[in-house]
């Protein structure tokens, strides 16, 4: 919101004044009455290592992000080429594998990843789009330009989020939208569900898209709930589907249905007890079968995940220079990969001051922040890079920007991300905005809703 | 509709249900009690046990309580979660399956069915219940009632509607029998007691009818109560009213006509349906209204198993396949609840 020399930057300099006229009173009000929305709504997550499955919800700061135009369209493009290259890049792997025959990226790197899946080489997915649906995590650095912090091509979460966060702000705070000229964002579950029809295997009838949760204990069951109520679809657990005849049906009242696209929630490695980990409870038996004879379309596709890998996030650039001809829009954090020789030297000389991030973890769990830590935790933290280095990958700490957060009654500056969510299907399409994820500790870098995080309204405005 | 949902929408109305049920035969019991404060213990003992006994769950509590007076009883009804039938729990169940079907439910039923849910983990509940357990209760009904009432009128009329209402119905009809079943226990070599004066208007209150019933019976006697609350065709908690409408939503589900029947289930309801049709109060009691009763539940329990294995399980029509674990009841195992967590 604030220039460097705390002058109100031109796009929110409206809202600036609006909030200045509210009352402190009338504004801690507003704040609660929308915190009880959420609850009411059971907009919660569930908290694990619980026993009683206790809920919580996710804090919400009424004090919206504001991204004005040119910004949001710089993004939008950005976000286009990257998953523009990623899906090439999947599907090039998973099929001839130039990028990796022309020494673009060393063949070790992809055939180690951990969620590679050699099975599906030569499979052709429907329509060739791998990832359907990207939480692209971006953040702000002191430049004031954005970079990506990693490419989420499995099974992002949170678009429930940005949907209800645009919902309780203007249940609690209608008067601030006014001339503000918000993009609207409730085009997400039409767009998403337009994708889906849109890679289903059979043409001729209207397809019949699910969603496959893992379940109710599973932390984003409400937002599985909240998407499949918006696209007016079946959410449908592993059982209540089964596979007949290389087809895969769900069990009715009035008998089986056949289904033709599964967006699924649920990890590779659970999908299917028979090809993949044999004690899944929560996949569908023969699964697999039904998908590779092109019976149903999957969405996000299985192998994704070796984009996901922080090595191969490494790659993202090369990959859009290979495939594009393009210079990236969007630059990486700069990283340092600790099986090349020299960044491991450097990153072992340099760990109290960088981030250590383990390649296949997510959530901030496998993390090592240099400059918060403890001797202890960089001792252990060497050993386990020197013991497994294709494992591992550092970055400079990155100054997140800072955005006004209502903070125990009054206004403080917190560190804020941004995750825009990228359909890929007949077009790349992105709802303007994203969620925006707030560290709520004063100077935490952490954004994550397991460790302390809350999220914001982000408002993307319209050219005047 | 999934099958799985079907289920699930039947078992959250039958928990709002039997909340509801529990919640006022406590409030009615309770409230009898403050006539009879010169009750020794022995003779709290002889008032509370009856009560117990007909709920079925006898057994559960000798195990976990040593004396069945007033506090012991009311909590184990009330707030003990090891009990699978105490309103907490059923409270507990009702959410699990709703938010199971999350997406079947319109936003005003799933918000106050959590509503309940956060009232009764309130610290408010929680002293309400000691310093005012009549408001405690009545909050737990009017809650219920709340349901009952966003339920009617935000659902689609359909398949959904047909197995919350046969849920519903089922579970009333189990517990008009079994409040009527306290009488059974009350003779256990208490005269006084034996002769139910003090026990038929708090049967009556307990099922809610004791209005209904002034205003079509003369007087409070064996037979009529009986009569009344088994085979009366207008009184919407008597056993014969709710089977009639767990027939006529079984017979919806499938198409067939009524009389007529394609499964078991509805067969199985249909028959009962005509027993009740052309029942007799004298025949309950010269066959002992005890074993009476316990037919009545053993044929609602039939009814059921009929409905989730047409419906849930459908053998017939998966042979080759086996499900995996589904269980009438919704509920999960550790090791599921691990992997749903790992994703």
């Amino acid at each position: 919101m604030f220039a460097d020399d705390l002058t109100v930057r031109t796009h929110c300099q409206e809202l600036y004044r609006k909030l200045q006229s509210l009352d402190r009173k009338d504004f801690q009000n507003r704040k609660a009455a929308a915190e009880l929305y959420f609850l009411r709504q059971g907009i919660t997550f569930n908290v694990y290592h619980d026993e009683r499955g206790t809920e919580r919800i996710f804090p919400f700061d009424p004090v919206p992000r504001v991204i004005d135009a040119a910004e949001w369209e710089h993004i939008e493009t950005g976000l286009t080429q990257r998953i523009t290259a990623l899906n090439l890049f999947l599907y090039d792997i998973y099929h001839d594998q130039q990028i990796l025959n022309d020494g673009v990226i060393p063949r070790f790197y992809v055939e180690h990843a951990k969620h590679y899946r050699p099975e599906f080489r030569g499979f052709d997915v429907p329509k060739d789009i791998y990832i359907h649906i990207c939480g692209t995590d971006l953040i702000r650095d002191k430049d004031g330009k954005f970079y990506v912090l990693e490419d989420n091509g499995r099974c992002p979460s949170g678009a429930s989020y940005l949907l209800e966060n645009r919902n309780a702000m203007k249940r609690a705070f209608p008067g601030l939208f006014q001339e503000m000229r918000v993009r609207p964002v409730d085009s997400y579950p039409n767009d998403l569900l337009e994708m889906l029809e849109y890679i289903s295997p059979r043409r001729d009838e209207n397809p019949v898209c699910v969603l496959l949760t893992p379940g109710f204990y599973n932390s984003a069951y409400f937002e599985h709930c909240y998407l499949a109520r918006e696209m007016g679809i079946q959410i449908v657990e592993g059982s209540d589907l089964i596979v007949l005849d290389r087809a895969v049906y769900m069990r009715t009242t009035r008998g089986l249905q056949r289904v033709d696209v599964i967006y699924r929630r649920i990890d590779d490695d659970f999908l299917d007890p028979v090809v993949f980990r044999k004690d899944s409870v929560l996949g569908v038996a023969g699964l697999m079968n039904a998908y590779r004879a092109g019976n149903v379309a999957l969405a996000n596709a299985v192998g994704t995940g070796v984009a996901d890998d922080k090595v191969m996030y490494y790659f993202v650039p090369k990959m859009i220079e290979y495939y594009l001809g393009q210079e990236p829009i969007l630059p990486n954090v700069p990283t340092y990969l600790a099986s090349e020789e020299q960044d491991l030297k450097y990153i072992i000389e340099h760990l109290p001051e960088l981030v250590v991030k383990a390649a296949n973890e997510s959530g901030g769990y496998g993390m090592l922040i240099g400059p918060c830590a403890t001797r202890e935790e960089i001792a252990n933290f060497r050993e386990r890079i020197l013991s497994d280095p294709r494992n591992y990958i550092a970055q400079p700490v990155m100054s997140l920007s800072r955005a006004p957060t209502w903070c125990e009654g009054q206004m403080e500056g917190r560190h804020v991300d941004l995750r825009p969510y990228i359909i890929y299907g007949d077009g790349v399409k992105i709802v303007p905005g994203g969620l925006t994820r707030v560290a709520l500790k004063k100077g935490s870098l952490v954004v994550n809703s397991s460790q302390g995080g809350g999220s914001k309204d982000t408002w993307v405005l319209t050219r005047k | 509709m999934l099958s799985r949902v079907a289920n699930s929408l039947y078992w959250m109305v039958r928990y709002v249900e039997r909340a509801d049920n529990l919640a006022r035969l406590i409030d009615v019991n309770q409230q009898m009690l403050l006539d009879n404060e010169s009750l020794d213990s022995e003779r709290l003992r002889a008032f509370w046990r009856p009560i117990i006994l007909s709920t079925g769950d006898e057994e559960l509590f000798n195990r976990l309580y040593d004396n069945a007076g007033s506090s012991e009883v009311v909590r184990f009804l009330t707030d003990d979660e090891s009990n699978p039938n105490s309103i907490v729990f059923c409270i507990l169940q009702a959410r699990e399956n709703a938010r199971t079907v999350r997406d079947q439910l319109s936003e005003d039923l799933w918000e106050e069915l959590n509503g309940l849910f956060l009232y009764i983990r309130s610290e408010e509940a929680k002293w309400l219940r000691v310093s005012n357990p009549q408001r405690f209760y009545e909050n737990i009904r009017r809650s219920a009632v709340t349901f009952l009432g966003i339920a009617s009128s935000t659902t689609m009329r359909g398949e959904q509607w047909d197995f919350m209402e046969l849920g519903r119905h089922l579970e009333r009809a189990d517990k008009t029998t079994r409040f009527l079943d306290v009488v059974t226990y009350l003779s256990d070599g208490d005269e006084e007691a034996a002769t139910g004066t003090v026990h038929w208007p708090a049967i009556l209150r307990s099922c809610g009818a004791l209005g209904a019933f002034r205003s079509s019976e003369r007087s409070v006697t064996a037979p009529s109560v009986v009569n009344f609350l088994i085979f009366s065709r207008n009184f919407p908690r008597s056993v014969r009213f709710c089977i009639d409408r767990v027939d006529v939503c079984i017979h919806r589900i499938s198409g067939s006509e009524r009389g007529t029947f394609c499964n078991r289930a509805e067969r199985e309801s249909g028959k009962l349906l005509a027993d009740l049709n052309y029942g007799l109060t004298s025949v309950a009691f010269s066959v002992g209204l005890h074993h009476f009763l316990d037919n009545l539940q053993a044929r609602f329990n039939a009814i059921g198993d009929a409905v989730f294995e047409c419906y849930v399980l459908m053998p017939d029509r998966i042979k080759s396949y086996q499900p995996t674990e589904l269980r009438s009841a919704y509920s999960t195992s550790n090791w599921q609840m691990q992997q749903q967590q790992q994703q």
